[in-house]
């Protein structure tokens, strides 16, 4: 059960529970969709622009606990940030969980992010974990 | 799905003939249940493959040699064993199709394209796979024809009244699973050829998850059409059986076109050969269809009805033991289902109970199952699903509970 308490750690089983910034926003300056069409796994997003800078964000839509818990942590890093910052974020994000690139200190380059190092181990769960950052990803384009 | 006496089953046989059971996942024996998805595959099958690519492979039907005429026996006779396994009247009534979708395809567009016109009624029903859903829904869009959806009731078996009220003389065709891939439900096909036949129209039937659990019998059914996969009878992948009745086949235009599938060719006219050659252009898959029907003759070997009277025992075992969870939900609960077994856990996602079954070792389905209309009239996104075929056990059912409740106490 040890690669299952790395992957469900309590962290992941909180946002899964009491997902953060879950809702919509009324007047997004940009709104996506991310949908798993093998699993049915779906997520959409709102943000609010000041500029350059991710003034709010929400997102909506069902899924597992590691979609979930990813897209509501995803909203707490990178709230606040830029478009670039968001998009730094992405790409480690993206390299830690595929385990093409992953980086060398997780914790100092994603925070919280890190948490879900444990994804690589679970290659199927890959998708679940990623879902919501491509719908950002997509958002931000 | 009659009810018949457990008989004697002799399931550590039945283990041994299947190599991929001695494996190891997650540092545990597996414990496959996902066999409505893909079936394992008995000793038997790969040796007669092994066998035909080692000593006789080559093609078919056009060959003066040695080898090209025992290729064709073999794959002919493989048609021979199919027909068998159908009960189907005649071998030339089964055509070779990749699996259950390219045959649901194949009539669709060849039986579908020459029968169907605008304002024309297909008649569907809600817990359809989506390879018996696709098809139908793009022939009516090629043609104007209209989908009416034959809806089920609360313990997920169909709603006989309410389907008999949507056939008219407007309705071509019916197609229907024989079981759902979902609820395990079997549908009354031989009563529903009787209402379609009423009608004048054919009644295609999606075999996939029946054949694997029941003795198949075509003319008792009546069914115009019986379409099954081969992966899912303990057989190779990329190979399916379409039966269909003796005039329909040779009144059905082609579907694609190629070598195998022509009489005479020439730039301004084809004639094309008679059933089922019609049907399979270019090369078969000759030693998936060897491979296919070794497997149908290990099955047929078994004594059918205790191998559905195991899967039952397993069916009620797990059901029981997995109701007792608490905030377990079992969805399809029809008299008489197949082994098919869908839940949900409240407050953990089908996704997370498939991971930590994985990590115990216990392979399942979690997913829409390509069924997404039965999803929203389940009210669910997706299920957990274990399927139980001929080589499983009361121990394996076992462990899916205990892994139902281990996904409790991790997500607690």
């Amino acid at each position: 059960m040890s690669e299952l308490q790395e992957l469900y750690q309590s962290l992941i089983l909180d946002h899964n529970r009491s997902p953060r910034n879950f809702g919509t926003l009324e007047g997004a300056d940009r709104h996506a969709e991310g949908y798993n069409p093998l699993c049915g796994d779906q997520v959409a997003l709102d943000l609010k622009l000041d500029g350059d800078r991710i003034a709010d964000i929400k997102f909506s839509g069902n899924g597992c606990a590691i979609s979930k818990a990813s897209a509501s942590l995803m909203t707490t890093a990178v709230k606040g940030k830029t478009l670039a910052e968001a998009e730094v974020l992405f790409t480690g994000f993206h390299g830690m969980v595929t385990g093409s690139a992953p980086p060398a200190d997780p914790k100092a380059t994603l925070g919280k992010l890190a948490i879900f190092a444990g994804v690589a181990e679970f290659p199927v769960r890959v998708k679940c974990a990623t879902l919501a950052w491509h719908a950002l990803h997509d958002a931000m384009k | 799905m009659t009810s018949v006496a457990p008989a004697a089953l002799d399931l550590e046989g039945i283990r041994a003939q299947f190599p991929i059971l001695t494996r190891r996942v997650s540092g545990v024996p597996l414990a496959y249940l996902d066999n409505g998805a893909t079936a394992q595959v008995p000793q038997v099958v790969l040796d007669r493959m092994t066998a035909h690519y080692a000593a006789e492979h080559a093609n078919v039907h056009r060959g003066v040699h040695t080898l090209s005429h025992e290729a064709t026996v073999a794959y002919d006779g493989a048609r021979a064993v199919a027909a068998r396994f159908l009960n189907a009247p005649r071998p030339a009534d089964v055509v070779f199709a990749h699996g259950t979708t390219s045959g649901l395809n194949l009539l669709a567009r060849a039986w579908g394209d020459a029968n169907v016109k605008a304002g024309d009624e297909i008649v569907l029903t809600t817990l359809e796979h989506h390879s018996n859903i696709v098809p139908w829904v793009r022939l009516a869009e090629r043609t104007g024809a209209v989908i009416k959806v034959a809806t089920l009731l609360p313990d997920g078996s169909l709603d006989l009244p309410a389907f008999e009220r949507l056939l008219s003389s407007k309705t071509k065709v019916v197609a229907a699973a024989h079981a759902s891939n979902v609820l395990g439900t079997v549908l009354p096909i031989r009563r529903m050829t009787e209402l379609a036949h009423a009608v004048g129209a054919i009644l295609v039937v999606d075999g996939a998850q029946a054949a694997p659990h029941t003795a198949v019998d075509v003319q008792a059914l009546d069914c115009d059409f019986y379409v099954a996969s081969g992966h899912k009878l303990y057989g190779p992948n990329g190979i399916g059986l379409l039966y269909g009745k003796t005039a329909l086949l040779a009144a059905m235009p082609p579907y694609e076109g190629g070598g195998g599938m022509i009489e005479r060719v020439e730039f301004e006219r084809i004639t094309y050969a008679t059933p089922p050659a019609r049907f399979e252009a270019g090369t078969p898959p000759v030693a998936e269809a060897i491979g296919l029907a070794a497997a149908l003759e290990w099955l047929m070997t078994l004594d059918r009805g205790a191998v559905e009277a195991h899967e039952q025992d397993l069916l009620a075992h797990a059901t029981e033991r997995l109701e007792a969870i608490p905030g377990v939900r079992v969805h399809g609960t029809a008299q008489g289902k197949v082994s098919v077994l869908s839940f949900t856990v409240e407050g953990i996602h089908p996704h997370d109970v498939g991971t930590v079954l994985d990590r115990q070792g216990v392979a399942v389905r979690a997913g829409h199952h390509c069924a997404q209309p039965l999803m929203r009239h389940l009210g669910v996104p997706a299920t957990t699903r274990a399927s139980f075929g001929v080589f499983n056990t009361r121990a394996e059912a076992e462990r899916l509970a205990e892994g139902v409740l281990a996904a409790r106490k991790v997500f607690a």
